[in-house]
């Protein structure tokens, strides 16, 4: 059974700040979620791999080459704020 | 009164190896140290919407070298993983990591004739750095500066078990992995510039006990002295505290070198909740034996190979050996000058003394040199031949390191070949003789043993350029 101080923990890991009518509303929102999986659980597996992909494929992969050109200054742009070439940001 | 009871620490590394690629783990951007910052970043790596990561290659390859040099056994299947935290170093607000299903597990590594196991080794990428602004140090700083050209680099992380017992056995632990990415071309292995990372879990317990103490995690570990060093203090810390009848709290605590200290960084209950999940734009890895076959064709001799080899066939002490092995580059430099010479052992007694000197006074490899194997073997060969004497190998060892040019030919051009003209040195000895009556009468009375110090006036004489060995017999010949 989800309780509101679930949804509470889960926005809270995800940076999230949430009204207390959200609250309300994710709080029935995740239990639906989770009842659905309950029926699914009722499904025999036995015997079945687990899936970690939807797509069939496999071995996906790039020769080790490197592009030099840069980039930096359009994706600088879109830096909150940028100082000297940096990201600037609030004080960790 | 309590009987004194005995503790032991209980330790196990995890090291992350920055790999030796040219592109990032799952973009093209570039990894050289030391460019400007945010210079080598793509949409990819810097996490914009709609990007897709593509797994390199090489990092497969490596990760499964890394594995067989390391006994593990090779994931047939193996997937990435989403590990999320927030942190401004990681644009993504994810990693792409392995959780359950890591490419290699199960190995182990001897260190001083006892198992080491390594638990897993799995393939992530690295994150950015940050740079405190506004004040020195992180603790007056106002605001922070991101550069992201490390975000995306390949790192493999080698996790061992809990099976170290003491801070000198985890040096020599991180050393010998060290030497191993080394030898395999896996990793430059710079725990200074941070190629090379280790944190440490440390707990300890009664002797005896089988159950493990609560543990403690260590960061900040940038050299093999601060790793030992931040060991034997935390162990220590742990003992005080346990006698003293406080607990040990699970926490992440950080070395701090200059203080000589650890101190406390975060707590368990502060500790992150990864939520990890499966990587939906990468697609599962399957390795078959066929290319699990073809990476170990390309396995170079590793350092414990190399040490038997030295020992048992060179005939080089363990000592002698383990000096040569910790230096990949001169190792294998020690390798080529091996089939040019038939005296081996004084060449690895060069190797060892005024070469790895002058490395270590330049800090830099035998590779940055201009001496050639062959110079090497040729210079050995001179001495043996006593076409010159050791001082004058001496005198040459580090022209021929900065300017190159055969042995021979210097030794020509300079005039420093060994006087072979017996009347000439017998002119020298009749002077030597005439200006020293008295260790002259020494000698005659029977202290024979100043003939040392004769000798050596003659070779102070012709500037070493005399074989001692035959001024020596000529000595007593005109001494009779």
């Amino acid at each position: 059974m989800i309780t509101k101080k679930d949804v509470e923990h889960v926005a809270k890991l995800a940076r999230l700040e949430l009204s207390e009518q959200e609250k309300e509303k994710y709080t029935e929102q995740f239990s639906n979620i989770l009842d659905y999986f309950n029926q699914l659980k009722e499904v025999n597996t036995e015997n079945i791999e687990p899936m970690v992909h939807v797509l069939p494929v496999r071995n996906v992969m790039r020769e080790d080459k490197a592009e030099y050109a840069s980039n930096k200054e359009e994706i600088l742009k879109n830096a909150p704020v940028e100082e000297d070439g940096y990201f600037k940001v609030p004080k960790i | 009164m309590k009987t004194l009871q005995q503790y032991e620490p209980v330790i196990g590394l995890e090291i992350h190896a920055q790999v030796s690629t040219k592109s990032k783990i799952f973009c093209d951007s570039a990894t050289e140290f030391g460019k400007e910052h945010n210079s080598q970043i793509c949409p990819v790596c810097t996490g914009y919407p709609g990007v897709l990561p593509v797994l390199n290659k090489k990092v497969v390859e490596y990760a499964i070298l890394t594995g067989l040099a390391l006994n593990c056994e090779i994931a047939k299947f193996s997937k990435f993983d989403r590990k999320h935290y927030f942190y401004p170093d990681l644009p993504k607000n994810i990693q792409i990591s392995q959780y359950d299903l890591p490419i290699c597990k199960n190995g182990y590594l001897i260190i001083e004739g006892k198992k080491i196991r390594i638990n897993r080794i799995h393939m992530e990428e690295d994150a950015g750095k940050l740079v405190h602004a506004g004040a020195a140090g992180i603790a007056g700083s106002t605001y922070s500066l991101v550069d992201y050209n490390r975000t995306g680099v390949p790192l493999l992380e080698i996790v061992s078990e809990a099976d170290i017992t003491s801070p000198e056995q985890a040096r020599l632990y991180t050393e010998e992995l060290r030497n191993i990415v080394r030898y395999l071309g896996v990793c430059d292995g710079n725990l200074e510039e941070g190629s090379l990372r280790c944190d440490a879990n440390v707990s300890i317990r009664p002797v005896g006990q089988k159950e493990f103490g609560t543990k403690v995690e260590i960061k900040n570990l940038n050299s093999f002295r601060a790793l030992q060093r931040a060991l034997e203090y935390e162990i220590e810390r742990q003992t005080d505290e346990v006698e003293n009848g406080g607990k040990i709290i699970q926490e992440t605590r950080l070395w701090k070198d200059d203080e000589s200290r650890t101190i406390s960084m975060r707590t368990k209950e502060e500790a992150h909740d990864y939520r990890y999940f499966p990587e939906p734009d990468l697609v599962p890895l399957e390795i078959d034996a066929e290319w699990i076959h073809r990476i170990r064709e390309t396995m170079p001799e590793l350092p414990q190979e190399k040490r038997r080899r030295y020992v048992e066939e060179i005939g080089l002490s363990e000592s002698d050996a383990a000096m040569l092995v910790d230096s990949v580059e001169t190792a294998r430099f020690f390798d080529r000058v091996v089939n040019l010479t038939g005296n081996p052992k004084a060449a690895a007694n060069w190797l060892m003394g005024d070469i790895t000197a002058y490395l270590k006074e330049k800090k830099i490899t035998i590779n940055d040199t201009q001496l050639p194997p062959e110079s090497l073997a040729q210079m050995v060969e001179l001495i043996e031949k006593g076409k010159i004497s050791n001082a004058i190998a001496k005198k040459i060892i580090v022209p021929l390191m900065e300017k190159g040019g055969s042995p021979e030919q210097l030794v020509e051009e300079k005039g420093l070949s060994v006087i072979s003209d017996e009347a000439q040195i017998i002119d020298i000895i009749k002077k030597i003789i005439a200006d020293n009556p008295k260790e002259v009468e020494k000698y005659k009375s029977g202290k024979t043993q100043v003939i040392g110090f004769l000798v050596g006036l003659v070779m102070k004489e012709t500037r070493g350029k005399a074989d001692p060995g035959l001024v020596n017999r000529l000595f007593q010949q005109e001494l009779k």
